[in-house]
C-alpha cells in the first residue's frame, strides 16, 4: 500500500537571527483561537461577514465587577464612571451602566448620546477643555457634575450659572508633576505652580459656584502604579489644606482613567500580559494615596474612576481574512488582510496579538501584516513571526476594544458590522456595517456643476 | 547546470529539521520539508517541471501550478546568497 502522503506546504527560507526567542529562549507560542465565547470564528464571520469586530459581554462585565470588588474591600465609597469616548457603541454603555457605572462624556454629542440611553443628568460627569456655553447651560440645568479645565471655563459657567439663577457645586480638573510619568500640564490646573489653588480662591471669591470636587487623569496607559499613588497623595493633601485652610469640603476625588491594558506598546520589549498591573495593584496604590486624607472632614469624599481601556479593550475582538501573500524585495513575507488601520488605530501604539482562527502548521517566517489600503501606514503587524497562513485563512486580532470603533474612520473601505456575545451565549448585531447609502445621505451635488 | 555550483549546493548542510548551514558565510536558516525537498533536487541537478513533478508524487496537493512557488523558492535562496543571482533553470 502507498504511503500517505505529506500534506503540500509553500517552500519557505528563514535566515535566523537574533531576538526572535524570549527570554526562555523559546520561541513565543501562538495558539489558535477558533471560537469567542464559545462561538465558531468561522459561523461569525459566515453569518456577519468580515472583517467583523465582536465584543464579549462576559469579559467586559467580569472586568467591572473585579475592580469594584477591589476597591469595595479598600474604600468605603467609589463610583466609576464609564468613559463614553473608549467605546460609546450603545449597547457597550447599557452594559455598563447596568452594572453601576455614571457616564463620563467630553463633548456634547456625547453628553446627549448619554441622556439618550436614559443616563439621568444626575449620573454624568461632563470633562473636556472644550465645552460649549450649550452643553454647559444643559449640564447645569439638569444637574450633571462639571470639571472645570480652564480659567476661561470658570468664567463661563459663572454666567451661565448667574443667568440660571443657580450656585452649582463644581468640580475643578488638576494636573500634577509625578516622578515616573510625563505631566498631562494641557489639561485642568496646575497643583505645583500654585495655579490650582489660585483657581480654588477665584472660585471661591467668585460666590457663583461651590468647590465640592477635585479631577485628575494623570495619562493613559500608565504601565506605573505607583504614579497613582503619587497623585492620590498630592490630591488628598491638596484637599486637607482646602479644608483646614479654607474651610472647603471636597465630596469627590476623581481620579480618571489610566490604567494599562494586556496590549503592548510598540516600545515595550516584554508582552503586555506579562508585565501589565494587576488592578489590584493599582487600587492598593490608590488607597494608599488617599490615606493622605487624614481628617480632612468628617466624611470620606465619594471616589470616582474613570477607567476606559482597562475595562474593554480584552472583551474586543477583530476578526480578519487572509486576502493574499505576497514577498517584499527583502524577501520577508507580507500578508494582506481586510481590515487596516482605519478600523484598527490602536496599531500605532500597540503590537497586537494576532491570533490564527484554525489550527495550523508548517514552519513560522517572519512576516509583515498589511490593512488593505493604498497607503504605507496601513501596517497591523510590522515584522511577527508567523506560521504560513493561505487566502481565506481567518485571524483574530484580540484587545481591540477600546477607541477603535470611536476612532475609526470610513476611508477607502467600508466600517463593518458589530456584534456583541451575551453571557449566555447569543449574539447580536450592535452596530450594522455601512453601505454606500449611509455614506452618501450627507453628502450634497450643488446643481451647478 | 555547472559544475561549480553544484559543488556549492552540496556543500551546504541540511538536516533533517530543515535546519541549513552556509559553510561559506556561516549563516544558517530553515526551511520547511517542501524546501529539504526542493534543495535535495536541486542539489541532482533537477530541472523545474522534474522538480514539479517529484513535488507532486511526494505530497498531497490540489494546486494546479506549483511553479510558481519553486520560483519564488529559488529567489530566496538567491536572496540569502545560496544560489547565484544570475541561476536559472
Ligand atoms: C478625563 C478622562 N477620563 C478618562 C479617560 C479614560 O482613560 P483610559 O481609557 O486610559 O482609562 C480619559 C482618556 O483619555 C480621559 O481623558
Amino acid at each position: 500500500m502507498d504511503q500517505p502522503k505529506t500534506p503540500y506546504e509553500k517552500p519557505i527560507l528563514v535566515k535566523y537571527q537574533n531576538g526572535w526567542s524570549d527570554k526562555f529562549g523559546r520561541l513565543q507560542a501562538i495558539t489558535p483561537m477558533t471560537h469567542i465565547d464559545g462561538q465558531p470564528v468561522q459561523d461569525l464571520v459566515e453569518k456577519y461577514g468580515s472583517p467583523l469586530f465582536v465584543f464579549s459581554e462576559r469579559t467586559m462585565v467580569s472586568k467591572c465587577r473585579e475592580l469594584k470588588e477591589l476597591l469595595a474591600l479598600r474604600y468605603p465609597k467609589f463610583q466609576l464612571a464609564w468613559s463614553y469616548k473608549t467605546n460609546y457603541l450603545n449597547a457597550v454603555c447599557k452594559v455598563f451602566d447596568r452594572e453601576g457605572s455614571w457616564a463620563e462624556v467630553v463633548s456634547e454629542f456625547e453628553f446627549e448620546k448619554a441622556l439618550r440611553l436614559g443616563i439621568p443628568f444626575s449620573r454624568i460627569i461632563l470633562n473636556g477643555p472644550c465645552k460649549t456655553e450649550s452643553v454647559i447651560e444643559k449640564a447645569l440645568k439638569g444637574g450633571a457634575r462639571i470639571h472645570i479645565d480652564h480659567f476661561d471655563e470658570l468664567s463661563l459657567l459663572e454666567k451661565v450659572a448667574d443667568r440660571l439663577g443657580i450656585r452649582p457645586e463644581v468640580g475643578i480638573r488638576v494636573n500634577f508633576s509625578l516622578s515616573s510619568i510625563p505631566n498631562w500640564d494641557r489639561f485642568g490646573f496646575n497643583f505645583e505652580n500654585g495655579q490650582a489653588l489660585s483657581a480654588v480662591k477665584r472660585l471661591v471669591i467668585g460666590k457663583r459656584l461651590t468647590l465640592s470636587g477635585l479631577h485628575c487623569h494623570i495619562g493613559t496607559f500608565v504601565l506605573d502604579p505607583s504614579a497613582y499613588r503619587e497623585a492620590t497623595a498630592k490630591i488628598a493633601l491638596f484637599a486637607k489644606q482646602l479644608h483646614d485652610e479654607m474651610g472647603l469640603s471636597i465630596k469627590w476625588i476623581d481620579l480618571g482613567g489610566g490604567f494599562a491594558s494586556t496590549n503592548t506598546l510598540h516600545s515595550q520589549y516584554l508582552p503586555g500580559n506579562q508585565v501589565t498591573p494587576s488592578f489590584s495593584q493599582y487600587v492598593e496604590a490608590i488607597t494608599e494615596g488617599l490615606e493622605n486624607l487624614n481628617g480632612s472632614s468628617s466624611e470620606f469624599p465619594l471616589l470616582f474612576l474613570e477607567t476606559g481601556r482597562a475595562l474593554i479593550d480584552e472583551a474586543g475582538y477583530l476578526i480578519t481574512t487572509v486576502q493574499a501573500n505576497k514577498r517584499l524585495s527583502d524577501g520577508r513575507r507580507a500578508v494582506v488582510v481586510d481590515t487596516g488601520i482605519h478600523h484598527l488605530i490602536t496599531s500605532l501604539w500597540y503590537r497586537h496579538e494576532i491570533v490564527p482562527a484554525q489550527e495550523f502548521g508548517g514552519t513560522f517566517e517572519p512576516t509583515a501584516i498589511f490593512g488593505p489600503l493604498c497607503m504605507n501606514l496601513d501596517v497591523i503587524r510590522a515584522n511577527i513571526l508567523y506560521p504560513p497562513l493561505k487566502t481565506g485563512d481567518r485571524l483574530v486580532i484580540k484587545t481591540v476594544g477600546a477607541y477603535n470603533v470611536t476612532q475609526w474612520m470610513q476611508f477607502i473601505t467600508l466600517r463593518p458590522n458589530v456584534v456583541m456575545i451575551s453571557r449566555n451565549g447569543q449574539c447580536d448585531i450592535i452596530r450594522h456595517q455601512e453601505t454606500l447609502d449611509h455614506l452618501t445621505a450627507l453628502e450634497e451635488v450643488p446643481p451647478w456643476i | 547546470m555547472d559544475m561549480a555550483l553544484l559543488n556549492r549546493l552540496k556543500d551546504i548542510a541540511i538536516s533533517d529539521s530543515g535546519f541549513i548551514f552556509d559553510p561559506y558565510s556561516g549563516a544558517t536558516f530553515n526551511t520547511n520539508e517542501t524546501g529539504r525537498f526542493i534543495l535535495q533536487l536541486l542539489k541532482e541537478g533537477n530541472g523545474i517541471d522534474a522538480i514539479q513533478s517529484e513535488i507532486r508524487n511526494h505530497f498531497k496537493t490540489s494546486e494546479e501550478d506549483l511553479r510558481s512557488d519553486i520560483y519564488e523558492f529559488i529567489n530566496l535562496l538567491k536572496e540569502a546568497q545560496l544560489l547565484p543571482k544570475n541561476f536559472k533553470f
